[in-house]
């Protein structure tokens, strides 16, 4: 078990160091999000004066208040989820895997370390975003710091154990990237993010309900918003069982070569 | 079992779906030994190998390796064995001594990283990134990794494909070093050359079976016993001189070059003997000895190339 820790904290601290050597590592996953949060809300904003900005009543700057920072807040753990079910096809590809098999390090240890690599830069990236936000954004940010941050963490690592499924079926790396985008960016228009749900044509208001995307905004926010944690038992329970029922499936079907 | 004996490996089966990938394999890697799988690609040699390693379950048979079950005290076993798996890559970005401390980090014992790296050549490397290494300054990383917890046996999977021919024999030396350490090494090639130069033993497998195991020199004089002496001479008759000699079975003749066959070690002699009684003049002499390459050609009727 000591062994087990040790091993999980030296191969994350080794494949954070990797990562922040990729070209567009950190840039792509801290630095892209922040800049088009503050980007998208001044463009937002418009010719608007700041008085008339601090005026205004709480439901008139709605896409500003909540749906901007949810909105960046989702790419960040979809872009997590993409950069994890890429690595992991790379690595499959490269032998790496099969090669850390050989290894005292037991196999999930190596899966949870790319998960905890992924959990830290999304928890940076969302750092930073409230940080920018607070001096530059239109409106600044004023929302529950801790308890956002543990909204987004349960989020991304809900949304994870769905990118360990993908990873699975994933023939190549190549198609990693293509494949994981196609099958995650749909999940956005649906998730409730830019109308209400209720406003989809039915078919796709029930396929929106079974979106784990779609409890994932509810919760993001909600908590955004300053609601109690009770208001949403039922979005972390739908986001834990869908990490039990993922993570059950690919350790059943995840191909370690 | 004979504590002499590291490896056994008895009467093992495994099939992919309807590809039987290793049939009835049974053999025996002795302590201190270089023992080489050898056949084409596809032969069965990675899966068997992978078998052993324990990272894979035959569908039948035994396995045992240094005593124990490679599936069921796979633990025990990782500690005492060294990997090197075919094709296998590390991460682009991974920095020499990184991946060598990492390593270390996962076995409770482990020898000294820098030592190991002076020793492999890759000392003045530590810093670089893997992507950044030659073929060569990779393939040696990979072996200092299969070395880094001082290993009772090492597994080398093709280990010198895609190797120049300079690279590959500092890594004949290397293998050879690691058997000078007491170490047992275990390897697949299907370079009929690298086995011959390397190996005490090997065991030459095709289609999922084993042919035959022994020295490459036994192999050869038992499957190959001819051999042949090329000699280049002007003398007249000199053809019917060399077909009066009692261990040549035949002489062919192109102008004035002539190749003798024969069989037995006494045949190079008697044509020396001929050549001196006869007093010609020569202007080439070799001999011809057979290859594993032409023992596998004569086992299986094809070439190992193809």
């Amino acid at each position: 078990m000591k062994a087990m820790l040790r091993h999980l904290l030296q191969l994350t601290w080794l494949e954070i160091k990797i990562f922040v050597r990729e070209p567009l590592g950190v840039f792509g996953s801290i630095a892209v999000p922040v800049l088009l949060f503050l980007v998208v809300g001044r463009i937002a904003v418009g010719g608007v004066d700041d008085r008339a900005l601090r005026e205004a009543a709480p439901g008139d700057l709605a896409f500003l208040r909540t749906d901007l920072p949810v909105f960046v807040a989702v790419m960040i753990t979809l872009s997590a989820v993409l950069s994890l079910v890429t690595i992991i096809g790379i690595y499959r590809e490269g032998g790496i895997l099969k090669r850390l098999r050989a290894t005292p390090v037991r196999p999930p240890t190596i899966l949870l370390a790319h998960v905890l690599v992924k959990l830290i830069f999304t928890a940076a990236a969302l750092g930073l975003m409230l940080l920018a936000g607070r001096r530059f954004y239109p409106i600044g940010v004023d929302a529950p710091l801790a308890a956002f941050t543990a909204a987004l963490v349960l989020t991304t690592w809900s949304i994870l154990s769905i990118g360990f499924v993908i990873a699975s079926l994933v023939p190549t790396a190549r198609f990693a990237q293509p494949l994981g985008a196609l099958l995650l960016y749909p999940m956005i228009p649906l998730s409730g993010l830019f109308m209400p749900i209720e406003t989809l044509p039915p078919g796709l208001e029930t396929l929106a309900r079974f979106l784990p995307l779609t409890y994932a905004v509810s919760l993001l926010r909600g908590i955004w918003s300053g609601n109690a944690w009770s208001l949403h038992l039922w979005d972390v329970a739908v986001l834990g069982l869908v990490f039990v029922i993922a993570t059950g499936v690919s350790s059943r079907v995840f191909r370690w070569e | 079992m004979n504590p002499d004996h590291v490896i056994e490996v008895d009467a093992i089966r495994k099939a992919y779906g309807p590809t039987v990938a290793a049939d009835d394999i049974s053999f025996t890697v002795r302590r201190g030994e270089i023992f080489g799988l050898i056949g084409p690609n596809g032969a069965g040699k990675t899966t068997t190998m992978e078998c052993v390693e324990g990272l894979r379950e035959p569908d039948a048979g035994r396995i045992a390796v240094l005593g124990l079950d490679p599936v069921r005290d796979r633990r025990a076993l990782q500690l005492r064995i060294g990997v090197q798996l075919q094709e296998a890559q590390l991460q682009k970005r991974i920095k020499v001594r990184e991946a060598v401390a990492f390593w270390r980090s996962l076995y409770p014992t482990a020898v000294d990283g820098e030592p190991l790296l002076r020793q492999l050549g890759l000392h003045d490397k530590r810093d670089a990134w893997f992507m950044t290494l030659s073929g060569g300054q990779k393939q040696r990383l990979i072996i200092a990794l299969a070395l880094v917890n001082d290993p009772e046996v090492v597994f080398l999977d093709e280990l010198t494909t895609g190797l120049d021919p300079q690279a590959r024999r500092a890594i004949w030396d290397l293998v050879r070093g690691i058997r000078e350490r007491g170490k047992t090494v275990f390897l697949t090639t299907h370079l009929m050359e690298e086995a011959e130069r390397l190996c005490d033993r090997v065991a030459i497998i095709d289609h999922g079976r084993i042919i035959d195991i022994d020295a490459p020199t036994a192999l050869v004089e038992r499957h190959c016993p001819q051999r042949t002496v090329v000699v280049a001479t002007d003398q007249d008759g000199a053809a019917d001189r060399f077909r009066a000699i009692s261990s040549a079975t035949a002489v062919r003749c192109e102008g004035r070059r002539h190749e003798i066959d024969g069989r037995g070690d006494t045949l190079v002699t008697d044509v020396i003997h001929t050549i001196s009684e006869h007093r010609m003049p020569v202007s080439e002499f070799r001999t011809v000895l057979p290859t594993l390459e032409d023992v596998f050609l004569t086992l299986t009727g094809r070439s190992i190339r193809a």
